[in-house]
């Protein structure tokens, strides 16, 4: 189909004929533009959404068709303590690391709108942890969290000396569930950083002056001036934070595969062990089916926030 | 001794930046931001320092911080990285998600191109509903679509081949690029394409040739953006592809070498940075463009 439309695109020039007159027909052009991408998203995305619910109320197993079998899926699951315990972890990791990075964030974006040398190259250093895969990192950070080799252990025990034993990163429930948090924000403070910086620096430097004529602190600055107006900004960023974190599968799947005793699965990793590795395919959809909700109220709270934004700013601009 | 020291007053002139208008002094300004902007950059480097020197560290300081400081390397070898280059199929999974990322980005930026312009230029009825439309399939996450994808690539026989990869990757590659391209196109003046569409062009002659070459910023921070993304994207590559030699970087790592109990972490960590350095050096040369489709994206 889409091959189809472009070499008849390339076709046409040549013959100012019908050829050319049919894409100059503003429906038809409308049609043969909107086909690639909407093709793909139906095919690739809206189907397979609509593929997991129905397969969320099946038996289906792998390499097999399975049948219609109602809520059977889900009553099992509200009766695993393993699923009870992803999705506490999950809500817990996605709550504490998105404070953690929108805390550290917002302080690195505050630190880096002021006149600071070389200011290109820090944003530029400061994106990596954002840009490299997040699998590769999460490696470099099993090797850090590694039980006898870990570089912290031997810098709190060795040169320190404030620990007489190593560190235990990941061996035990929550040890483990810190460190992936950690690492979590680690990854996720760049992003935070860089997009509200893009925020801060769309703030007017006369509304500050007004406000130091007028005898403000500096907290009163950043309170009734900088968050207002970084607010807008501040609630997208978070939504698309808080959807991608809950969801989040590789950091968890690199560094611990959910162990140990299952204590460290999300939603997303235990939907792969059982859906893929265990073959159960319907019951992984319905854990899979189970993040919506979630989703769909932060898309809403991303709604409210642009609604919010129209009314805060009069009339906007997009 | 330096709090004594008075701020010229000349120093606030006309272009005052926030900062300066705040009467601080230099051990203040040290404090309060040169000092935490260096943890920063520690805190965020730090387990890149790591992977880069324990890639070149012989075994025996690798596993002796007593006898080697840890944080230095005492002889840098090569033995890890020749090791993964020659005796694994590492250059193998570059090449083929260097391919996949390259074939994903080209078919996306093109439907994307085509769709932004339909939607932002073309203006038929209900092209703000196939925008949003468009919009909400990014919030869409691969987390909760990959099992039901999984079915639907066996249905299509594209099991275990890197088509699957290409043809799936798509799915969260156009939609930001279309929005990021809608927003391009929206900054370019209508004028222009009045005045070609006076001079007797067709539509797509007037996207070719005058909407193309104004928006070649905008097609490069997409381009750019769905490259990182499409590099670094895990779970379908884990869950579409089983053979060895069809892996991606990241999915043949951790599946391929990490083997058994004794992990070989030079190795590991020479694959970990030999797979971030290519992305990390093309993003390097459009770093501006890639903040600006971040944030871009992010104020749409």
């Amino acid at each position: 189909m889409t091959v189809a439309t472009m070499t008849d695109w390339t076709r046409a020039r040549p013959q100012p004929n019908w050829l050319a007159r049919l894409f100059d027909y503003k429906p038809f052009l409308v049609v043969a533009c909107l086909t690639p991408a909407i093709g793909l998203l139906l095919v690739f995305l809206t189907y397979p959404l609509g593929l997991g619910i129905w397969l969320s109320f099946t038996d289906t197993k792998i390499g097999g068709s399975g049948k219609y079998i109602g809520l059977d899926n889900f009553e099992y699951l509200l009766e695993d303590p393993q699923f009870w315990g992803a999705v506490f972890y999950s809500v817990f990791y996605t709550a504490v690391a998105t404070f953690g990075k929108f805390g550290l964030g917002l302080w690195l974006a505050l630190l880096l709108n002021n006149h600071v040398p070389f200011k290109s190259l820090l944003r530029a250093i400061i994106l990596l942890p954002w840009i490299v895969p997040t699998v590769l990192s999460a490696l470099a950070f099993w090797w850090l969290y590694d039980p006898q080799f870990s570089i912290f252990s031997y810098v709190a025990v060795d040169v320190l000396g404030i620990r007489d034993k190593p560190f235990d990163f990941l061996s035990t429930t929550w040890p483990a569930r810190w460190s992936l948090i950690a690492a979590n924000i680690w990854r996720g403070i760049p992003f935070v950083a860089i997009s509200l910086l893009a925020g801060l620096q769309t703030i007017s430097p006369s509304l500050y002056e007004a406000a130091l004529l007028d005898g403000s602190s500096s907290w009163q600055r950043f309170r009734y001036i900088t968050f207002p107006l970084l607010m807008p900004i501040l609630a997208i960023v978070m939504t698309f934070s808080i959807i991608f974190t809950f969801t989040d599968f590789q950091l968890v799947y690199a560094i611990t595969r959910g162990g140990p005793l299952n204590s460290t699965h999300l939603m997303a990793t235990l939907a792969f062990q059982r859906g893929i590795s265990g073959g159960e395919l319907g019951e992984g959809a319905a854990i899979a089916v189970a993040m919506i909700p979630f989703l769909v109220g932060a898309t809403l709270f991303s709604y409210f926030a642009l609604a919010r934004r129209k009314w805060q700013q009069g009339e906007a601009d997009d | 001794m330096t709090d004594t020291t008075i701020i010229p007053p000349s120093k606030s002139s006309a272009a005052v930046a926030p900062d300066q208008m705040a009467w601080d002094t230099r051990t203040r300004r040290l404090v309060t931001i040169y000092l935490p902007l260096a943890l920063f950059v520690i805190v965020l480097l730090f387990p890149f320092y790591w992977m880069a020197i324990t890639s070149f560290k012989p075994n025996a300081e690798l596993y002796d911080y007593k006898k080697y400081n840890p944080f230095w390397i005492g002889s840098p070898t090569f033995d890890h990285i020749n090791k993964l280059l020659f005796g694994t199929s590492y250059p193998r999974w570059l090449m083929v998600t260097m391919g996949v990322a390259i074939a994903s980005t080209t078919l996306s930026l093109f439907s994307s191109v085509l769709a932004a312009y339909a939607i932002q230029r073309l203006r038929f009825k209900g092209s703000q509903y196939v925008g949003l439309g468009i919009y909400l399939a990014y919030l869409v996450p691969p987390s909760i679509l990959f099992i039901p994808l999984a079915t639907t690539i066996h249905q299509f026989g594209l099991f275990d081949s890197p088509l699957a990869l290409i043809l799936t990757y798509p799915t969260f590659l156009v939609p930001f690029s279309t929005w990021l391209l809608i927003g391009y196109f929206k900054s370019i003046p209508y004028e222009l394409e009045e005045c070609a569409l006076i001079d007797g062009a067709t539509r797509l002659q007037i996207l070719r040739r005058i909407t193309l070459p104004l928006a070649v910023p905008g097609l490069i921070s997409a381009g750019i953006f769905s490259f990182t993304l499409s590099w670094n994207e895990f779970v379908y590559a884990l869950a579409f592809i089983q053979s060895s030699e069809r892996k991606t970087v990241s999915v043949a790592i951790l599946t391929e070498l990490v083997s058994g109990d004794v992990y070989q972490w030079g190795s590991l960590m020479a694959g970990s940075l030999l797979g971030s350095l290519p992305v990390a050096i093309f993003y390097s040369f459009f770093v501006d463009y890639y903040v600006s489709s971040l944030t871009g994206a992010v104020k749409e």
